[in-house]
C-alpha cells in the first residue's frame, strides 16, 4: 500500500515550491467554489456562473495584452459583467438568460479579437492556452496575498447572506415579505459568485472555472439534505478534486505522449465528473432494492 | 359593511381602511375596507385578477397604496412585520435542494437574519413543536423538494407560524391541490385559528371548499370588496351590487353557486370587467 501511494508521488513533488503555490490556491479556491457553488445550483444560476467564465477570457487575453496579472484582469471582467447582467436584469425571472446572453456575446466578442491579436503576436506563445485552460502551475507566488484575500472576501459575503440566501432560493416573494432586501442580497451574490469564478479561472482556466462551481456543488447535493453539509463536502469534494488532480498532472510530465505534462485542469475536471457519477450509484441502488425504476427515483432523488 | 358597529369584544388584527391601488394606470383595487379579529377565519374569494395578490401585496408591506391606510394590531404595518406570517403560492424547489423541512420551518425563526444559525436546543425544540402541530413529524427530515404539495403547505404554515403571528396570510393554498389534501390543510387552518387565536386569511378563487370554517369573507370582484359574514356577503342582493349587474345566489347540497340572473346575456357577461361566467360556479 505505501509503496503504491509512493508511486503516486513523482520525485521531487513534495519539494516543488511550484506544487506548494498550486496545493494551498488550489485547495482555497476549491473551498471558496464550494460553497458559492452549492447556492449557485440552488438558485438555478449555473448559466449565468458558466457566461461569467467564459466572460473572463476576454479578461485574461485582455490582461495579457497589456501585460497586467492576469487575476486583476478576470476580476475586473467578472465584476464588471456582474454588474452588466444586474443592471439588465438577471433578477427577474424572465430577463435572468437574457440578460446573461447578451452580456456573453459582447464579452466573447471582444474577447475573440484580444485573443486573434494575442496569437499573432510571437512573445505570448502559451497565453490562450492558459487563460482557456489554466495552468496551476504558472500561479506566480506575489498573486497568493490577492488570493487569499479575494477568497476572504467571498467567504465573508456568504457567511452573512447564508440565511437570506436560503430563504431567497426557496421562494423570492418568501424571503421579501420577511422584509429581506431580496434585490441587494442577489446582487451581493452575484458579486460574490464573479469573484469566485475569476479565482476558479486562475486554477483550471476561463473555459473550465464553473466546473469547479457546479460539478462538486452538485455532486455534494446528491450526498446530503443539509445545507450547511452540502457546502462542508463541496468544498472537500472540491479540494480532493483539485489535490489529486495536481498530483496526477505533476505525474503525467513523463507520460506520452509529448512528455511535457497534461494540464491540470484536464485531471480535476474529469475526477470531479468521476465523483458526481460515483455519487449517484447509492441511490440507485437504494431504488433498485425498492424495486422502483431506478430512471424515475434517481430524478425524483 | 366592513366592521360591525359595536362589537368592542372584537381585537381587529387586521385593518384595511378605504385602500385603493393604482398600477400602470389601471385601479386594481378601489376602496377596499375590511377587518379582521383575533381567531377569525376569513376567505378572501375572487377569481383571477380581481385583486387578490395585489391586497396581499399591500397588507405584507410590498406594495404601496395610491390611497387609505392598512392597519396591524392597531398600528400602521412595517416592511418587516413579525405579527404576519405569510404563505406564498405553491413555489418550485428542486427534489435535489439540499433543506430538510424542518431547516425551512427553522428558517421563519431567523431566515431574514445574517450570518449563520447557531444551532441551539430551544430553536430544535421549537421547530419540533411546529412540525408537531402541522402533523409535518413524519417528514421533518425529508428534502422539501421531494414532499407532495399538501405536504410542502403544511410545512409552509409552520414556517409562517413559528415567529408567533397573529395575523397568517395564505395566498392560494389549495390551487394545487387535491381535495383531500385541500380538506385537510383547511382543517388543519381552521384548528391552528381555534386553538392559538390567529387571524387567519386565506384567499381562494371558488369558496366552497372554506364554507365549513370559513367565518367571514372578503368578496373581490374587479377591485371592489364586499366583507362580513358569509351570510353577510354571499346574498343575491350585494354581489348583484357588487358584480353591477343581476347575479343569484344558489344553494345547492351544500354548494353554494354564484350564477349569471335572468335578463343577462352572457356574452354581455363576459365583456363585463368583473369576469362573471354565464353559469358562474364560483364554487
Amino acid at each position: 500500500m505505501s509503496a503504491s501511494l509512493a508511486s503516486l508521488f513523482a520525485p521531487g513533488f513534495f519539494g516543488s515550491s511550484t506544487v506548494h503555490v498550486a496545493l494551498l490556491v488550489g485547495a482555497v479556491v476549491a473551498l471558496v467554489a464550494g460553497a458559492v457553488g452549492v447556492f449557485t445550483v440552488m438558485r438555478g444560476q449555473s448559466f449565468a456562473g458558466e457566461a461569467l467564465g467564459d466572460i473572463q477570457t476576454t479578461g485574461g487575453s485582455g490582461a495579457f495584452l497589456v501585460s497586467v496579472p492576469l487575476l486583476w484582469g478576470y476580476v475586473a471582467v467578472s465584476v464588471v459583467a456582474a454588474a452588466a447582467m444586474e443592471l439588465i436584469g438577471i433578477q427577474r425571472a424572465r430577463g435572468r438568460d437574457l440578460a446573461t446572453g447578451i452580456v456573453l456575446g459582447v464579452a466573447l466578442g471582444l474577447a475573440a479579437l484580444f485573443l486573434s491579436l494575442l496569437a499573432t503576436s510571437q512573445n505570448t506563445t502559451g497565453a490562450p492556452f492558459t487563460i482557456l485552460f489554466g495552468s496551476m502551475f504558472v500561479i506566480a507566488s506575489s498573486t497568493i496575498p490577492l488570493i487569499l484575500l479575494l477568497s476572504a472576501i467571498v467567504a465573508t459575503v456568504v457567511a452573512i447572506l447564508y440565511r437570506p440566501l436560503l430563504l431567497g432560493s426557496v421562494s423570492a416573494e418568501l424571503a421579501a415579505a420577511r422584509g429581506i432586501p431580496v434585490r441587494l442580497v442577489g446582487a451581493l451574490y452575484l458579486l460574490a459568485l464573479a469573484l469566485s469564478v475569476a479565482l476558479a479561472a486562475m486554477t483550471i482556466g476561463t473555459i473550465l472555472s464553473t466546473a469547479l462551481l457546479i460539478g462538486p456543488a452538485a455532486t455534494a447535493l446528491r450526498l446530503t439534505r443539509r445545507p450547511g453539509a452540502a457546502i462542508l463536502a463541496a468544498g472537500v469534494i472540491g479540494i480532493g478534486a483539485m489535490w489529486l488532480g495536481i498530483v496526477l498532472a505533476y505525474d503525467s510530465y513523463d507520460w506520452p505522449p509529448i512528455h511535457q505534462g497534461w494540464p491540470v485542469s484536464f485531471f480535476v475536471v474529469s475526477i470531479i465528473f468521476a465523483l458526481y457519477l460515483l455519487a449517484g450509484v447509492p441511490r440507485l441502488w437504494r431504488a433498485r432494492r425498492r424495486g422502483g425504476n431506478p430512471a424515475v427515483v434517481a430524478g425524483e432523488g | 359593511m366592513s366592521s360591525e358597529p359595536g362589537s368592542s369584544e372584537r381585537q381587529e388584527v387586521l385593518s384595511v381602511e378605504d385602500v385603493s391601488v393604482r398600477l400602470a394606470g389601471r385601479e386594481v383595487l378601489k376602496e377596499v375596507s375590511f377587518s379582521i379579529c383575533a381567531g377569525e377565519f376569513t376567505g378572501l374569494i375572487g377569481s383571477n385578477g380581481a385583486g387578490k395578490t395585489t391586497l396581499f401585496r399591500v397588507i405584507l408591506g410590498l406594495q404601496a397604496s395610491t390611497a387609505g391606510k392598512v392597519l396591524v394590531a392597531g398600528s400602521p404595518r412595517s416592511r418587516r412585520n413579525p405579527q404576519i406570517g405569510y404563505v406564498p403560492q405553491k413555489f418550485l424547489l428542486d427534489p435535489d435542494v439540499p433543506l430538510r423541512a424542518r431547516d425551512l420551518v427553522g428558517l421563519g425563526l431567523d431566515g431574514h437574519r445574517f450570518g449563520i444559525a447557531r444551532p441551539s436546543r430551544a430553536r430544535r425544540e421549537l421547530v419540533d413543536e411546529m412540525l408537531a402541530a402541522v402533523d409535518a413529524q413524519a417528514f421533518a427530515d425529508a428534502r422539501v423538494g421531494t414532499l407532495s404539495g399538501g405536504e410542502q403547505q403544511r410545512v409552509l404554515i409552520a414556517h409562517a407560524l413559528i415567529s408567533r403571528p397573529k395575523l397568517l396570510l395564505l395566498d392560494e393554498p389549495l390551487a394545487n391541490l387535491d381535495l383531500p389534501s385541500g380538506q385537510e390543510v383547511v382543517a388543519l387552518l381552521a384548528r391552528i385559528a381555534s386553538e392559538q387565536g390567529i387571524a387567519i386569511l386565506i384567499s381562494a378563487h371558488e369558496m366552497n371548499p372554506l364554507l365549513p370554517v370559513m367565518e367571514r369573507i372578503v368578496y373581490l370582484v374587479g377591485g371592489r370588496a364586499a366583507s362580513g359574514t358569509t351570510e353577510e356577503v354571499v346574498r343575491t342582493d350585494v354581489l348583484s351590487e357588487l358584480y353591477g349587474r343581476k347575479v343569484e345566489v344558489l344553494h345547492i347540497h351544500g354548494r353554494v353557486l354564484v350564477v349569471a340572473g335572468p335578463g343577462n346575456d352572457s356574452d354581455d357577461a363576459h365583456k363585463h370587467e368583473g369576469p362573471l361566467i354565464a353559469v358562474e360556479i364560483v364554487q
